[in-house]
């Protein structure tokens, strides 16, 4: 099915998909700790994790890449640290394109897994515990499985937010053929060249191919944990 | 030993609950109107809430020591509680829900019997169900299994019929009977319905306004007046200890009482040698002063008059000593004066035997 396409096109549909996965999956423990924290817990600072957390949602993209350009650029307030000591740097890396992405996608997929966990009945939880549970595995046995379709609902708001992030992505890592050109990066890119809407027009309807099978998935496995929860 | 000893000082909004009380093993009943805090004295026990002060022991475990600051978390109580809403876990099936705690308790644990709890509780064949698909009865049946079957040291029971309807609830009763009296561990079981205090507890403990008003054998506080005041229309009543004597006539089974032999209408022969309570309600028993003769009543008890209390209406409530058991009587004021009724005097309490009740066999 590839072959259709161009190997700079192939190579952009595939960073894509690997920058996409790896953001929502390298979000998804923070994010399921951030929403613990926002909701369950009551300390100082609260207020302020929250509004960090939800800053990429209201902030226009160029500012949030920038500030990350400024934190994890090779001289940047950490990226300098993470060059030094490991060696390691998000600047124009696949990487940061990944990190640039889960940014983008952490207030959706906390929003959605805080929403589910609101929703957990504490009172099932009490309940483990005088079976003798403890709170580490009470969380594992109770509240994980019955938050399953809020964190599900998180990952492809995730996952898609990362495959059409353009902005911070672009003003982070730039917008290198095989490293960091993302599919809106690349149907940018068309756009701007004479002749380029064939191209442009093919990575379109990618991208909306792969969104629809995110979806049609989540929601497969939203049906299926409602049915194990006997909601369905 | 007392199986349970609890020493509580907890405050909660404008809510203040002091409660001591030493319960022995069996089958204790909390007992109080709505309001009187027992919720909380049970969900202080489990360990859900912290109280100011306090001491809790459960055997020889002691679970909550402030002046040691010794708190045991609810995980490490290994306190089986039964809620009012079951608390089923979505999620899971019966089974899944039935081993939960199972798994968890520790390797020394005492465990149940496993199949012998399924069958008592008749859930076998729900086994493979969601909560989501069972019944309220069936609810809060697995809900009772799964907490026994995780070896706990004491079974806390909060109001478990009060969300079913009295169909679901008769249903669940013999359930619960048989548990009290097969489980080899002490139950708590909260509840404000006489009814099921009769039928299923041995100890008393009455709650009013986070104050234990009195904690004793069942038997000794059912005649209280206090009781009755306590749960308004409801009529007093005693509990009566008589042993089966020989088999069943005539469908007749006989038990002796130190106060007089006792006949109970029987279907099946009770267990000879065995000790029956007998549930009687005041207002089933007659009394007469001096012998009697040509009378159809077959129970005759000698009794003698410990207090007459006057009631609201017409009744007069006579209390009285059954031979070192507590009986009541419910008279009207007319008959008391026309048979001069004083306190200490001697009469025969008459009761049919169809209005005898058995509570439990134990």
């Amino acid at each position: 099915m590839l072959s259709a396409f161009t190997p700079d096109e192939q190579t952009a549909i595939l960073l894509s998909l690997r920058v996409a996965l790896l953001a929502t999956f390298g979000a998804l423990p923070f994010g399921i700790a951030a929403a613990w924290l926002l909701a369950r817990r009551r300390f100082p600072g609260r207020a302020l994790l929250d509004g960090l957390i939800h800053a990429p949602l209201v902030l226009p993209p160029v500012v949030t890449g920038y500030i990350l350009l400024l934190l994890f650029g090779r001289r940047g307030a950490i990226g300098a640290y993470l060059w030094s000591w490991f060696g390691f740097t998000f600047a124009f890396r696949w990487t940061g394109a990944a990190l640039a992405c889960a940014v983008m996608g952490f207030p959706l997929l906390v929003r959605a897994i805080r929403l589910s966990l609101e929703a957990v009945d504490q009172r099932l939880e009490a309940a483990a515990g005088t079976l003798g549970a403890s709170p580490v595995r009470v969380f594992l046995s109770i509240t994980l499985p019955l938050m399953l379709p809020g964190i599900l609902a998180g990952v492809v708001l995730c996952f898609a937010k990362a495959l059409g992030e353009f902005g911070a992505t672009i003003t982070f890592v730039s917008n290198i053929p095989g490293e960091t050109q993302t599919l809106p990066a690349a149907i940018y890119t068309y756009t701007q060249v004479p002749g380029g809407d064939a191209g442009a027009l093919r990575l379109t309807l990618v991208a909306v191919v792969i969104s629809l099978l995110a979806l049609a998935a989540s929601e497969g496995m939203a049906r299926y944990a409602a049915r194990r929860l006997g909601q369905a | 030993m007392s199986a349970l000893e609890v020493n509580l000082d907890h405050t909660q909004g404008a809510f203040t609950l002091e409660v001591s009380f030493a319960a022995p093993d069996g089958v204790t009943a909390l007992f109080g109107p709505s309001g009187s805090g027992k919720t909380t004295l049970v969900s202080l026990i489990a360990g859900l809430r912290q109280p100011r002060h306090g001491r809790i022991v459960v055997g020889e475990a002691v679970l909550l020591d402030t002046a040691k600051r010794f708190h045991l978390p609810p995980h490490r109580r290994r306190i089986g509680y039964v809620f009012q809403d079951a608390r089923l876990f979505p999620h899971m099936t019966v089974r899944q829900n039935l081993h939960y705690g199972r798994d968890l308790a520790p390797a020394d644990a005492v465990h149940q019997d496993e199949s012998a709890i399924i069958e008592l509780l008749g859930i076998g064949h729900l086994l493979d169900r969601r909560p989501a698909a069972l019944s309220g009865g069936e609810t809060q049946r697995v809900a009772i299994g799964r907490a026994l079957l995780s070896a706990p040291r004491l079974l806390l029971m909060d109001e478990p019929l009060a969300s079913l309807d009295q169909p679901r609830r008769l249903e669940i009763l013999p359930y619960l009977e048989r548990l009290c009296r097969e489980a080899r561990l002490p139950i708590v079981y909260v509840t404000h319905d006489v009814d099921e205090v009769v039928r299923l507890a041995d100890t008393l403990v009455l709650l009013n306004q986070g104050r234990v008003l009195s904690c004793a054998p069942v038997e000794t506080v059912l005649g209280d007046p206090a009781l009755q005041r306590l749960t308004g229309r409801h009529e007093v009543s005693a509990l009566l200890r008589a042993s089966v004597q020989g088999p069943p006539e005539d469908g007749v089974q006989r038990l002796a009482h130190p106060a007089g032999m006792m006949h109970l209408p029987v279907a099946n022969g009770l267990r000879v040698g065995a000790s029956e309570r007998l549930h009687v309600k005041a207002r089933d028993v007659a009394l007469a002063t001096g012998s009697v003769r040509g009378l159809s009543i077959r129970n005759r008890l000698t009794c003698r008059i410990v207090r007459i209390e006057p009631q609201a209406g017409v009744d007069v409530l006579i209390e009285l000593d059954a031979a070192g058991q507590r009986l009541a009587s419910l008279i009207t004021k007319e008959a008391l004066v026309d048979l001069a009724l004083a306190p200490g005097q001697q009469v025969v309490a008459l009761i049919k035997a169809m209005t005898l009740a058995r509570a439990s066999d134990r």
